[in-house]
């Protein structure tokens, strides 16, 4: 069998559909859409059609803005120091309201505000790994509070938050909400008419398109003062020449992603539980985290007495690409902060696996994997010191 | 940061063949129990070292022959990464045949070098040379055990980096002898630093008791301390503001450590010079201004400034 990739929450493999419509733009339509020829007014169809697809299946209202930029993180930096420059630095509201979750793009960013006098509350979450809407209202202040940022769906579990009822406390309290939806765009359906949110983020390719483009949803009247100025490329938000490849691709993509929410709801989630159901089978394991409030492409298990990268190692050496939120791979040992928000056990810290499937993924990738997974636990639990 | 650093996560591309090999096929993993110790004719020791819940965990077993100390076999069990395995693993082989005593001269970086595939390419990534540091530690966990001694006998230096084992006294003696200015300068001349660095400055990989940061600065200070001269004509001859950081630098190096320690610092106010008197007003802060020994410290920094500047200097506070 050839390499198998469940990894799919780090990055997807593009939709070859996706390539093929991006093609054109390299050595056909490549003029700049802001110049005047006829160069630039062959992309712009394109990019039309790019935006309709994007506010179609995000269910976008024409007011609001979809900004096309470089990624999420770009996007989560955006909002964040928008609202640190518009409010924070300006104003009594001084404060944002965050998770012990979020994807470093958000912590990282949030502790670099604090650094410049910005006050940041991080929100736990309750024994299911999810965010409590009663814990936000508890903290929530209409006179301080400036932001509050939540992510849909985590990276590590996969654990869906109550976005609809965050986004409403937000509203009724006058505090601008953000959420990362980077692992929920093009898994679950997302539907911003319904929900009365100001900003959201996502990223390309995380749904099957290419690497290095995303984009930031901004309501109507929500503040933003852009991270990159220059030229007057979206409406002066986000300057620097629209990658119009990108934006073609990941509109495209999204499309796609929404096409298969279904087959993503059935077909993968069932062989997600199968994988799942398989790696419980196994004495002495543990998934994070209830199926029913999951992403259903996400499984982080863990399997006692064996090191996370060891296990890693011995996965890619057969052929599977998975993730590890093991600390002695990253850069301390300190364990993972989603981890340590849910109150992890720090010994299963060390032995957290992540599968991640998409829908290319095949139910024969899946059969190996099991059989993979099953060896690789025996081969390191007969060297491990702990007892069993 | 520099173009080697700007492609990320490649850590297991730069294991060599040695660590691939011994992490899949570990040649000395398993137990050894009380009948192979009787059959062997030696004593039995269990060495445990790390915890689960900090992500490693190494347990060493050797029977040692007690009339020559010799190792006459070595296994180990792990909870660790590929590397940590692997290092465990050649430990093991290398504990082999010698005595208690030559065992625990093993470490990590000779562990590191067992590893290598030719001599002059090291066999793990930098950063993962700290997940080495266990196959030593648990070795002088064994030696002690058998021993029946403490651990920190057999170490009587205090080790700055663990993964290049470089003590305190190196580094201050080459920041010292070579007037080094920067922490990358020690790296490059100690490879202190160079591999998972948390000994560089707090909040790294794992928390440690001295910091390279520390250390230098520390160091220049002493050196400038060792150094310090002015003459002291010159000082007479000095305008108001030269005179100014010359006292400033006087209190930096040898007054206010002292005062910190307490809580407290100074200030300098102001200067005023006739010909026979420099009268430098200060000012305390922080725990010195309710100080009762605050006169006691007035007339320290008088005798200071009076033999590094000028005898003509008075102190007085305001």
């Amino acid at each position: 069998m050839e390499r198998i990739y469940l990894d799919n929450n780090a990055t997807t493999m593009v939709d070859p559909r996706v390539r093929d419509l991006m093609d054109i733009f390299s050595v056909q339509f490549y003029g700049n859409p802001n110049s005047l020829h006829s160069f630039a007014s062959d992309t712009h169809p394109y990019m039309r059609e790019a935006l309709d697809r994007l506010y179609t299946n995000l269910n976008v209202n024409d007011d609001d803005d979809i900004i096309i930029n470089g990624c999420a993180t770009e996007g989560n930096n955006t909002v964040l120091k928008s609202v640190y420059f518009d409010l924070i630095a300006k104003s009594q509201k001084k404060q944002i309201i965050t998770t012990q979750i979020e994807h470093p793009s958000i912590s990282h960013t949030a502790e670099f505000l604090e650094s410049l006098g910005a006050e940041v509350v991080y929100l736990p979450v309750n024994e299911q790994g999810i965010v409590s809407v009663a814990d936000l209202k508890a903290i929530i202040d209409p006179d301080k509070t400036a932001l509050v940022s939540v992510m849909w769906a985590n990276n590590e579990t996969g654990l869906i938050n109550p976005i609809k009822e965050i986004a409403t406390l937000c509203r009724e309290n006058g505090v601008l909400f953000h959420t990362d939806a980077v692992q929920a765009v093009g898994k679950v359906k997302i539907d911003i008419s319904d929900i009365d949110l100001d900003y959201l983020t996502f990223s390309a390719h995380k749904f099957h398109g290419p690497k290095g483009v995303g984009g930031l949803y901004i309501k109507n009247g929500a503040p933003l003062i852009p991270l990159l100025h220059g030229g007057e490329q979206m409406g002066s938000k986000r300057s620097g020449t629209v990658n119009v490849a990108g934006m073609v691709g990941m509109a495209y993509a999204l499309e796609l992603a929404v096409e298969a929410l279904e087959f993503e709801d059935s077909k993968v989630r069932r062989l997600r539980d199968k994988l799942e159901d398989a790696i419980l089978a196994i004495p002495s394991t543990n998934v994070i985290g209830d199926r029913a409030y999951r992403t259903p492409n996400t499984i982080l298990a863990s399997f006692k007495g064996v090191e996370g990268e060891a296990m890693l190692w011995d996965l890619n050496r057969n052929g599977v690409a998975a993730s590890t939120g093991s600390a002695c791979s990253s850069e301390s040992l300190e364990s993972n902060p989603t981890f340590k928000a849910m109150k992890i056990d720090p010994e299963l810290a060390h032995t957290g696996i992540r599968f991640s499937l998409s829908r290319f993924t095949t139910e024969e990738e899946i059969d190996f994997t099991i059989d993979i997974i099953k060896k690789s636990v025996e081969r390191l639990r007969a060297i491990s010191t702990s007892e069993f | 940061m520099a173009k080697k650093d700007l492609v990320g996560g490649s850590l297991w591309e730069q294991y060599s063949d040695i660590v691939n090999e011994r992490m899949k096929y570990p040649k000395f993993r398993g137990e050894l129990t009380q009948e192979d110790a009787k059959k062997l004719g030696g004593k039995l020791i269990v060495a445990d070292w790390g915890a689960e819940s900090c992500g490693d965990t190494v347990r060493l077993y050797w029977i040692v022959r007690e009339s020559d100390q010799v190792i006459l076999s070595a296994k180990f069990k792990s909870f660790g990464c590929g590397t940590a395995i692997a290092s465990s693993d050649v430990m093991s082989e290398l504990c082999l045949g010698k005595t208690v005593d030559q065992a625990v001269k093993i470490t990590n970086v000779d562990v590191e070098k067992a590893m290598r595939d030719t001599p002059d390419k090291p066999a793990v990534p930098p950063q993962k040379m700290h997940c080495s540091v266990m196959a030593y530690d648990v070795i002088k966990k064994a030696a002690s055990l058998y021993k029946n001694v403490d651990m920190d006998s057999f170490e009587n230096e205090e080790i700055v980096c663990e993964c290049a084992r470089v003590t305190l006294s190196t580094i201050k003696e080459v920041i010292k002898n070579n007037n080094l200015t920067t922490v990358e300068q020690i790296t490059d001349y100690t490879k202190a630093g160079a591999f998972c660095k948390s000994c560089i400055k707090p909040g790294g990989h794992e928390s440690r008791k001295y910091y390279l940061e520390d250390i230098l600065r520390e160091t220049r200070n002493e050196m400038e301390k060792d150094t310090y001269s002015v003459d002291r004509v010159d000082f007479g001859k000095m305008s108001i503001v030269m005179k100014f950081r010359e006292i400033e630098k006087i209190l930096d190096l040898f007054v206010r450590d002292f005062l910190k320690k307490d809580g407290g610092n100074v200030e300098v106010v102001d200067i005023k010079e006739s010909d026979d008197e420099i009268t430098v007003y200060i000012d305390y802060q922080g725990a010195c201004k309710s100080c009762a020994g605050s006169q006691g410290t007035a007339f320290f920094i008088q005798d200071t400034l009076r033999e590094k500047l000028d005898s003509r200097i008075n102190i007085y506070t305001v």
